[in-house]
């Protein structure tokens, strides 16, 4: 399979002092869908703010087989769909259409295609409906959804979610989880749903202190209560 | 992600530190309104509130040119006063054309310009100088104390608390475009000028409305602890003798300045 994603000894300390990463090291093939969690402050967003040069710290960077630097950054960004935990950070137009709109029109590509851009990724987080509703007044759920329609009409390779089903009500979280499950697309996301670990996906990074502790199949790390008690997690 | 920029507070220990933050109040203001009231052209009382300003940076334990450093920022500010230079009548100096106009520069005009450049400059390095020996909330208590209106200082004091509120929200709303700033291959990308400007309007608008829903739940939360329209403080500051010396000593060295400047 071909490698979506690979990260090489990655170190980043915020100006203030505090050293977020201590040599993170993974790789994530096209179709994998993995989770990453850990304790607050373990690194993962940090780590997600590095995979499209939002952050720049001492490593390497590689996405669908191209080193990130600061040349090839816009290219990254089309390839990478970060989607931040805060839907509000993520939608700053007056209108649904306008924020989907933002990437492709960002991009350069003609009008006629947008439409069809933005027209397939509210059809693929089902909102079609909801093109001209103003982003201020959607639900949290609504909100998350045409956040992650916003990087899918830039049509990229991977996508990155930060706690995507915090504060969702339980039929928002179940929407969101079959949306996931159906998106034919690479994933990272990073949760402390221990629950939608278990059903959605295959495959889980456990981060703490800015470093990777465990890799593998969830299962595995699931039965490991050992393991996640020493990281502040819990069995579903 | 937090920002601190606008905290200007230079921890330290010294003379300046310790007195009572009523006193660096009532000694910025003094000092600040006395340079406003000296004559134009009052070059030696003008030294001599320079060399106060040096004295007080000294005792400040923060270097001679602290203030001096960071005082270039505000400098263009006092180019608004550029205009003076033309439209105050005296002798002419020189002329010249520029588009449709002539402009002749008198000499009551530079000496009105020079006498603003420098007061404004002295004042703005003194209240950099109370910004960074006084904390905000002290700041804040001391104009209480001074019976400065409280609805003025209690916006005061929202505006500061929330300031680095509403500058983390901008800087993540900021994140996130930058985050779906992508090219295509082949495509010049970035969009036009004006459709930037509009994606920056949207964003400043979303800022507006966010700041006013947030302003009402704060309101909220705070009716819900007990507020009836004004702030309780403690009152943790005393006047100690020290302070009393150091404000009668400050206001008869500034009625000094004035004196001089009027001879």
């Amino acid at each position: 399979m071909t490698t979506a994603l690979q990260v090489h000894d990655l170190h980043f300390s915020y100006h203030d002092g505090l050293t977020a990463l201590r040599g993170v090291s993974f790789q994530i093939c096209e179709g994998d869908k993995v989770a990453l969690v850990g304790p607050n402050g373990a690194g993962k967003s940090t780590l997600m703010l590095h995979l499209n040069g939002i952050l720049h710290g001492q490593g390497e960077v590689n996405v669908g087989g191209k080193r990130l630097t600061r040349e090839n950054l816009p290219a990254i960004r089309s390839m990478v769909g970060l989607v931040f935990q805060n839907p509000d950070d993520q939608l700053f137009s007056p209108t649904v259409f306008e924020d989907v709109a933002f990437g492709p029109l960002h991009m350069g590509l003609p009008m006629k295609e947008v439409e069809t851009r933005v027209n397939a990724a509210l059809d693929a987080v089902k909102m079609s409906g909801f093109r001209d509703r103003l982003s201020h007044h959607l639900s949290v759920g609504e909100k998350k959804r045409i956040a992650i329609a916003t990087v899918l009409s830039m049509d990229p390779q991977i996508l990155v979610l930060d706690e995507p089903s915090a504060g969702l009500d339980p039929r928002a979280r179940r929407t969101l989880i079959n949306l996931l499950r159906e998106l034919p697309i690479t994933m990272l996301v990073s949760t402390h749903d221990m629950r939608l670990v278990q059903e959605l996906f295959p495959r889980t990074i456990v981060m703490d202190e800015g470093m990777i502790v465990a890799d593998g199949r969830t299962n595995d790390i699931l039965e490991n209560e050992t393991l996640l008690t020493a990281h502040g997690l819990e069995k579903p | 992600m937090h920002f601190d920029v606008f905290d200007r507070y230079h921890e330290n220990e010294s003379f300046v530190h310790r007195l009572d933050p009523r006193v660096k109040v009532v000694a910025t203001v003094v000092f600040i309104l006395s340079n406003a009231l000296l004559p134009d052209g009052a070059w030696v009382a003008f030294g001599l509130s320079w060399l106060f300003l040096l004295l007080a940076n000294l005792l400040s334990n923060l270097g001679l040119g602290f203030t001096f450093k960071r005082s270039l920022v505000a400098l263009p500010f006092a180019l608004i006063a550029l205009t003076v230079l033309f439209s105050i009548p005296g002798n002419p100096l020189t002329s010249f054309h520029f588009l449709f106009w002539d402009f002749t520069i008198t000499d009551a005009g530079l000496l009105r310009f020079v006498s603003i450049l420098i007061r404004s400059w002295l004042s703005v390095q003194m209240a950099i100088l109370l910004v960074a020996v006084a904390r905000f909330p002290d700041l804040i208590h001391a104009l209480e104390h001074l019976r400065v209106p409280s609805i003025l200082t209690t916006i005061i004091a929202f505006l500061y608390r929330y300031l680095f509120v509403l500058a983390d929200e901008v800087f993540r709303l900021m994140r996130a475009r930058e985050s779906r700033s992508a090219a295509a291959p082949g495509k010049r990308s970035g969009g036009s000028v004006a459709w930037r400007a509009g994606i920056v309007g949207h964003m400043a608008g979303q800022l507006f409305l966010r700041s006013y829903e947030r302003s009402e739940r704060v309101y909220n939360a705070m009716l819900a602890r007990g507020y009836v329209g004004h702030m309780e403080t403690i009152h943790p500051h005393e006047l100690r003798r020290r302070d009393y010396i150091t404000v009668a000593l400050v206001l008869l060295v500034i009625l000094f300045f004035q004196l001089v400047g009027r001879v």
